[in-house]
């Protein structure tokens, strides 16, 4: 039978462990919760603010690509082949993939053939352009209902059902632990519901994660179906008057049939429950991932509707590429990225931003 | 989706046919598609430019062997290479009599250390009758070392527990005296995932290593890692000094290119593969499976290396002769029937070639019985004729066929279809680009009776069925 973790309420609003709390939970902490309507994602922070911390968390310790243009080029201004060369190896070099990064510079390779193109700003601009236009198209041609910002999120479902699936060992756990404090810090009341039944102590890191975000979690014995998990998570949630539940869901490779078809069979779960659930699927992709991420992409849209991305590890000096080849062939949306393993660390992804940060 | 890299090479060496040597510019476009298939399968790209240039050197003016297809000759030369590469001196954990043995697991977050070191216990007490104790060293993430509770648990072996203790180099220390204290032989340490750039925690990864003179140091590393592979070993390895590498989560369809990145920035063995989520999910690594992995080429290397010690060289020279000839008789026919037979069943050969070579087709298991059935039918209506006829088919009259067809226990019109597709068969191979082992797979391919229509019909099949998504 499923059980509340019951703890002493206090256990819940304890923010993070072991420290004080920061700036910006105080802050939070400050402000009324009197919110009457739903609220979901409240305004996006200032994009000053979140520029300088994307940038900040990616641009440390790189190499960029305009460092590298500019290792190549010296002196010179004019464009040679050399030089596209390098700016191919760059891309690829980010993971970006051979037919993308091939294709780009292709595209720039005929503009100074028929020298409309012999500057070098010019030419990062055109591969700046090339790359933000793929990111962007995926917010233009999704499919149709789905979520591509935290702005659009309908205020009147109740419960919001959130699907993270992934990969092992990508960051599921700890992105969920993420958004669980980000969304109930907008004054929602969150849940989260342990689905991963299978990985040794899951239960518990979820636990630990639920705790520091003050958020309530729904678990099992290890060993049962996630589906059932799931199906009750959302009994309690409605029985709560929840207005988010976020499921974590075991790490599998996209190859195992059966553990695919266990992904599907939540999804139908979810559905029966509550019409439109769930709401959105998230794919987790650590940077880290080569080429095979987007094979992973195309298995994990099979079995469930994934309605976005989220980039973790990029606090590392991978520069997870691979989501940029998944947004073109898959027209996925990449929603936010994680640079640490704090809690406080994942913010909203910006195509500027990530550009940039490839660049600068 | 990839194309077999020998394809590529078949279709940019195809004018070699008749050159006695590769020359630069052969050379130069087969080093651009294996440039590519390197990268497309992960392997770092300057880890790539290295490995090009070398086999660049040994491919150049090479003869061209007789039953090799100048295609199969440049794959084989960058399939040496990468094995070599991919090879090491031993791939077993080194132990001394020391009391413990230390092994210390590392690698970035999320890289499978907590499962491997489950897995290693579990081989070491079971087929080296070590007795392992287990030990986190990860104070960081939630959950961690309970997690390596249970897993140890799960597989009968002990951890060392020590819950109040939150100092790594304390519970080392206190682990390290309990195995000399109980007589465990071997201490596996399980350290938290970290960014090879965060310098605290590096530091305290060397620390630990001073602490407890470890025997190994595992570099554990994900099978799907891309491009940054070589920046996270080459810091590991500098820093704390890697002995060995495992790669983990290979039961997937990534290629694997890291593993080629990896060993090459640290030049350490690669010593087991992880390949699942059980904890007996662990192999000996071999480097001639993944250097086929990476090129993407199925098993077709071992399938070149058995023509190779199978068919006699003359024989095969005599036969390429025959067919330019066009001198090849429904004797040389059935040779070569039996020749085939001597590799093994049609189906197993079938699996040994990349799903590429015939255009990505696959014959069900029905489909490959029908056409062994087939061939046996072919060969005894061919048992049955005179010398004779077996070496000229044109002598084959109405009433001599009715005697095969007896004599093979076939009738008439299976005899007549078997001879027109032997015709057929022969105006094919006379076409193929190469002879030798290219014209004897090509054969296979297309022209050999029983590989009718139906085969090619689901070819199409699939391929408008990869359009759709
Ligand atoms: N540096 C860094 N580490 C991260 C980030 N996100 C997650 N991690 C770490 O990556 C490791 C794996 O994270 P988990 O959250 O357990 O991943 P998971 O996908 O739930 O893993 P499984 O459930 O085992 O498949 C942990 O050590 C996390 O602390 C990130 O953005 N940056
Ligand atoms: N499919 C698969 N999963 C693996 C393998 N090795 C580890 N894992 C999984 O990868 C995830 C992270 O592993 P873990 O041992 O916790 O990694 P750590 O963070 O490096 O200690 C878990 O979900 C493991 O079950 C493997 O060989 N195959
Ligand atoms: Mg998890
Ligand atoms: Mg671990």
């Amino acid at each position: 039978m499923a059980f509340w973790k019951r703890k002493k309420e206090d256990a819940y609003i304890s923010l993070g462990l072991n420290r004080p709390p920061t700036a910006e939970e105080e802050a939070i902490a400050q402000q009324p919760d009197a919110q009457q309507e739903r609220n979901l994602y409240a305004e996006p922070e200032g994009q000053e603010g979140f520029f300088d911390r994307f940038k900040q968390a990616v641009a440390a310790t790189r190499e960029s690509l305009s460092e590298k243009i500019e290792s190549v080029v010296g002196g010179k201004r004019r464009i040679d082949a050399s030089v596209l060369d390098q700016l191919e190896e760059a891309l690829i070099g980010a993971d970006i993939g051979v037919q993308t990064s091939l294709e780009i510079i292709e595209k720039a390779r005929q503009q100074v053939n028929r020298n409309q193109l012999d500057d070098l700003y010019e030419l990062k601009r055109l591969i700046k352009d090339e790359l933000r236009e793929i990111l962007l198209a995926t917010g233009r041609n999704r499919r149709q209902g789905t979520v591509a910002s935290e702005a659009e999120v309908p205020l009147d479902i109740k419960p919001y059902i959130l699907l993270i699936v992934g990969v092992n060992g990508v960051g599921k756990t700890t992105t969920i632990g993420k958004l669980a404090h980000r969304i109930k810090s907008e004054g929602n009341e969150v849940m989260i519901c342990a689905a991963d039944t299978f990985r040794a102590a899951a239960n518990d890191q979820l636990a630990i994660w639920a705790e520091r975000s003050g958020v309530p979690l729904i678990q099992q014995k290890p060993g049962t179906d996630p589906s059932a998990v799931l199906y009750d998570s959302i009994g309690a949630a409605r029985a709560r008057n929840a207005d988010v539940l976020i499921v974590d869901t075991a790490g599998r490779l996209h190859t195992k049939t059966n553990l695919m078809q266990e992904l599907e069979k939540m999804r139908r779960v979810a559905g029966r429950d509550i019409e439109g659930a769930p709401h959105e699927v998230l794919l987790i992709i650590d940077a880290v991932t080569g080429q095979n991420g987007l094979e992973q992409a195309r298995h994990f849209t099979r079995a469930v509707p994934v309605t976005g991305l989220v980039l973790t590890k990029l606090d590392g000096t991978a520069k997870g590429g691979i989501v940029i080849a998944i947004a073109k062939e898959l027209g996925i949306p990449i929603r936010y990225v994680g640079i640490g393993e704090k809690i406080n660390d994942l913010v909203e992804f910006s195509p500027e931003a990530y550009i940039e940060s490839l660049f600068d | 989706m990839f194309e077999a890299l020998s394809d590529k090479l078949r279709k940019v060496l195809k004018d070699l046919r008749g050159q006695g040597r590769l020359t630069e510019a052969h050379i130069e476009a087969a080093m651009r598609e294996i440039r590519i298939a390197l990268l497309e399968a992960d392997v770092n790209y300057q880890v790539v430019k290295s490995f090009v240039d070398r086999v660049k050197e040994k491919a150049l003016g090479q003869e061209v062997i007789g039953t090799l297809a100048p295609a199969q000759q440049v794959v084989k030369t960058v399939y040496d290479e990468m094995v070599e590469m991919l090879g090491g001196t031993s791939t077993q954990l080194l132990f001394t009599r020391r009391t413990p043995n230390v092994v210390m697991m590392v690698g970035l977050q999320g890289s499978g250390k907590t499962t491997t070191t489950g897995k290693l216990a579990k081989l070491l007490a079971e087929s080296q009758h070590r007795r392992p104790l287990l030990l986190s060293v990860d104070v960081y993430r939630p959950a961690a070392r309970q997690q390596l509770s249970i897993i140890a648990n799960a597989i009968g072996q002990r951890t060392f527990e020590a819950p109040d203790i939150n100092d790594p180099l304390e519970l080392c220390r206190q682990a390290v005296r309990e195995c000399q204290l109980t007589g465990y032989d071997t201490l596996l340490i399980d350290t938290a995932g970290r960014l090879h750039i965060d310098q605290e925690l590096m530091d305290e990864l060397q620390q630990i290593k001073r602490e407890t003179s470890p025997m190994e140091i595992l570099f554990i590393a994900d099978a799907m890692t891309g491009q940054d592979a070589v920046r996270s070993a080459q810091q590991f390895h500098e820093q704390v000094g890697v002995t060995g590498i495992i790669l983990t989560k290979m039961e997937g369809d990534t290629r694997g290119g890291a593993a080629l990145s990896i060993k090459e920035v640290t030049g350490q063995p690669i010593k087991f593969i992880g390949v699942g989520e059980r904890y007996d999910a662990i192999e000996a690594f071999y480097p001639d499976r993944i250097a086929q992995r990476i090129l993407g080429m199925g098993d077709v290397l071992s399938l070149i290396e058995k023509v190779q010690s199978e068919v006699d060289e003359d024989k095969a020279r005599e036969l390429q002769e025959k067919l330019a000839r066009d001198k090849f008789s429904l004797e040389d026919f059935r040779d070569q029937l039996r020749q085939m037979k001597r590799l093994g069943s049609l189906d197993k050969l079938m699996d040994m070639l990349p799903s590429g070579l015939f255009g990505g087709m696959k014959m069900t298991s029905e489909q490959t019985a029908e056409i062994e059935q087939k061939l046996k039918l072919t060969e005894a209506i061919i048992d049955s004729m005179t010398p004779a006829e077996r070496r000229d088919h044109e002598i084959l009259n109405a009433s001599r066929r009715k005697r095969i067809a007896r004599g093979s226990g076939t009738s008439v019109q299976e005899v007549n279809q078997m001879v027109n597709e032997y015709t057929e068969m022969r105006r094919m191979m006379r076409m193929m680009t190469s002879g030798g082992l290219g014209g004897m797979l090509g054969g296979l391919g297309g022209g050999l009776p029983g590989f009718g229509g139906g085969r090619r019909r689901k070819a199409t099949k699939r391929r408008k069925k990869k359009k759709k998504h």
